[in-house]
């Protein structure tokens, strides 16, 4: 998906027809999730994976493998533990000291190589920096298709992977196969499908492989690694309650009308992309396709337009308020409750009125 | 050192805009800009030329109006620009993409001289995948180094490059060997403003275009739609939700009553909220 002129859809007839799968691909079956482990915790993305490659794996009737590519012993057995957890019914686990940082040379190699000798029909990565970096070199390695960042997958009638993500420019959503090629491989932001349901199984089957790797042979090295202090980043994420501003606001003087009623509520604030290019806030407090997804049970959107790449990212909300000039704006199409007025004066009366309806409830909590 | 760097050619996303009955893009008109993430890397990449001397060459597939975009680089100080267009190229998805470029890397290798490190940007805003670095490293057999805060240090005699790499939950230093590929990530500095010397020259300088024959590239079944083994099934606009949004009535009322009807609204559909909210403001 990156070149000048994918949005026109080619003629149909190339798209999705399994049965011109050339024959060394007909043997490639099965769900695999890759389990991103770093620093003995797995990223919640591998397990939001894992109950959508549940899904994908039950309609083609296969198993769902997680992929465990980590240190020697226990952090990645327990990465394959939370795997059959969270829904796996294999765990391929590579374990090796060369793979205790991530770094793209025996993760690739792993990888690749637990491709070609197993066969998947379908590679999932979360779109983390780390899913990233490997999947754009496995996909190339195996000179395969890859879709970044979807929004949702499916298995079509014939057994493809349907893979949809937001288009380029306004508030379209394209269908994407990979066609010809194996595995298909997808790419899906954190929080953008929801966590399924934790169940202590007992283990599945465990399939060990060895890399075929020295550390020698690995040019690159990694000299430290500096943790981030506490950020903002995983809060808006997780927040229950979420604020956000548009360029509605007008002014990024006038963005405190969010930051209050955010910091009334307890909730986290954020913004559309147009503020971050701006310079009105910083990037990690985007919302949407390449900002954070969000899964609050309350949104409040103010001066936002509602594009598809900012839909994308608050659509799992429970409740979406939008404040919006405009009767018509995209915002209304999807927010459960509108209200047709100006952001810059409605916030601040929204924020009195919240203070005045919940301080006496807060009080009442405070002197029991 | 011979530094490359692929830009690309966007559209300004802010004034995209989409034809209300139709639902398809409306080009016509729109700006276009140097997609600004590969602004990053192309700083990066004049910073280090200027401290430790040497070219850098800028390169992009694209329209033949993507001219714009390389000229405009070279304005910034580029010292060469090279721009790989071809309707053979039409409809390339990542895996296309990256084998044109790094098909054109290996011919501006001949022509000019052997890269010393490769840069892209993060990610396109109309492709917006972060995966055609990758792809070009992959192809070209080059050491990848993504998401690169900084370039910490340089050892020209050993050919080592020591990097600050964002990673999840931290930062990762690194250390490889060049030649490599890079890919800036975004906020690590700023495009410089371009000296007068570097407009006049940019507006006398020729800018090399190479078709794909001209880059040597022989096997046209790995580019363009051919060479994609992604193609686009089906574009269409999200369905709205099944009922759009309850609006709450705003003629004449007060700002107030507004906002209690608003929040009375809030809690009649989430009840729960209003003990959690209350908790939480505390
Ligand atoms: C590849 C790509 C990725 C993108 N990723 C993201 C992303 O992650 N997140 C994101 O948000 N966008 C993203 N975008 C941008 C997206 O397409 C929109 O341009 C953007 O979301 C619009 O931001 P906005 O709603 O704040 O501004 P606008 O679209 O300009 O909308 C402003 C809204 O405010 C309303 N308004 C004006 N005045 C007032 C007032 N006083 N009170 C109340 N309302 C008022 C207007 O009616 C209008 O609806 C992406 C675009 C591309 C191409
Ligand atoms: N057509 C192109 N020409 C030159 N460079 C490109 C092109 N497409 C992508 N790139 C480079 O690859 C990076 C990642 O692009 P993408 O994978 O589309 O997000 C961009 O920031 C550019 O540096």
């Amino acid at each position: 998906m990156s070149s000048v002129n994918r949005e026109t859809p080619p003629h149909g007839g190339r798209a999705g027809m399994k049965k011109d799968l050339p024959e060394r691909f007909r043997d490639y079956r099965h769900v695999w999730v890759f389990i991103e482990l770093e620093r003995g915790e797995v990223h919640p993305v591998s397990f939001e994976l894992l109950g959508e490659g549940r899904k994908l794996a039950d309609k083609l009737g296969v198993e769902l493998a997680g992929v465990v590519l980590g240190p020697t012993g226990e952090a990645s057995w327990q990465a394959v533990a939370q795997a059959f957890a969270y829904g796996a019914d294999l765990a391929y686990i590579v374990e090796s000291p060369l793979l205790v940082d991530y770094r793209n040379e025996p993760f690739t190699k792993a990888m690749t190589d637990l491709v070609n000798s197993y066969k998947p029909e379908i590679l999932l990565l979360g779109a983390t920096m780390r899913g990233r970096d490997l999947a754009g070199s496995v996909a190339t390695t195996l000179l395969t298709g890859l879709t970044a960042d979807c929004t949702q997958l499916d298995v079509d009638p014939d057994g493809s992977l349907a893979a949809t993500r937001p288009t380029f420019g306004g508030s379209l959503l394209c269908t994407i196969y990979t066609l010809n090629c194996r595995p298909q491989m997808a790419t899906v932001r954190p929080r953008v499908m929801p966590l399924p349901q934790r169940e202590e199984k007992p283990v599945g089957r465990v399939i060990q492989y060895k890399l075929s790797m020295l550390e020698d042979e690995i040019v690159t090295k990694v000299l430290a690694f500096l943790p981030d202090t506490q950020s903002v980043k995983a809060n808006l994420a997780f927040a229950d309650v979420v604020v956000a501003g548009g360029l509605g606001l007008g002014g990024a003087e006038n963005l405190q009308v969010v930051t209050k009623l955010a910091r009334t509520l307890g909730a986290e604030y954020g913004c559309s992309r147009p503020l971050v290019q701006k310079g009105w806030m910083p990037a990690e407090r985007q919302i949407g396709q390449t900002g954070k997804t969000i899964r609050p049970k309350l949104y409040i959107a103010a001066g936002i337009s509602g594009a598809i790449q900012h839909r994308v990212g608050v659509e799992s909300a429970d409740l979406i308020v939008a404040v919006n000039t405009d009767p018509n704006a995209p915002i209304f199409d999807f927010a459960h409750i509108g209200i047709t007025t100006d952001a810059i004066r409605f916030l601040p009366a929204l924020t009195e009125a919240f203070t005045r309806r919940l301080s006496p409830h807060s009080r009442d909590k405070l002197a029991s | 050192m011979h530094i490359i760097v692929c830009i690309k050619q966007v559209p300004d996303s802010a004034q995209i805009r989409v034809h209300p009955v139709t639902n398809t893009i409306m080009r016509q008109g729109v700006p276009t800009i140097i997609n600004p993430y590969d602004l990053f890397a192309l700083e990066a990449a004049l910073s280090l030329r200027d401290i430790v001397g040497g070219e850098v060459t800028v390169l992009t597939m694209g329209p033949p109006m993507a001219e714009d975009a390389l000229r405009k680089a070279l304005t910034y100080g580029a010292d060469r620009a090279v721009l790989l267009t071809d309707r053979f190229f039409a409809g390339s998805d990542t895996l296309a993409t990256s084998f044109a470029l790094s098909q054109a890397i290996c011919k501006i290798a001949e022509a000019f001289g052997p890269p010393d490190m490769v840069f892209t940007g993060k990610q396109t805003i109309d492709g917006d995948t972060a995966q055609v670095g990758p792809g070009i490293a992959k192809r070209l057999g080059l050491l990848q180094l993504t998401y690169v805060a900084k370039i910490a240090s340089l050892n020209l005699d050993a050919h080592e490059i020591t990097v600050e790499r964002r990673a999840e939950g931290g930062m990762q230093m690194l250390k490889t060997k060049f030649p490599c590929l890079i890919t800036m990530l975004e906020g690590t500095n700023e495009i410089r403003r371009g000296s007068l010397d570097d407009a006049l020259r940019a507006a006398r300088s020729q800018i090399v275009k190479w078709s794909a024959a001209d880059a040597g590239i022989e096997d046209l079944s790995k580019c363009g739609l051919r060479g994609s083994p992604t193609v686009v099934k089906r574009v269409f606009a999200p369905a709205s939700r099944a009922v759009k949004a309850v609006q709450i009535d705003t003629a004449d009322k007060l700002l107030r009553d507004l906002a209690d009807e608003l929040i009375a609204a809030i809690f009649a559909r989430r009840p729960a909220l209003e003990h959690e909210l209350a908790f939480e403001g505390a």
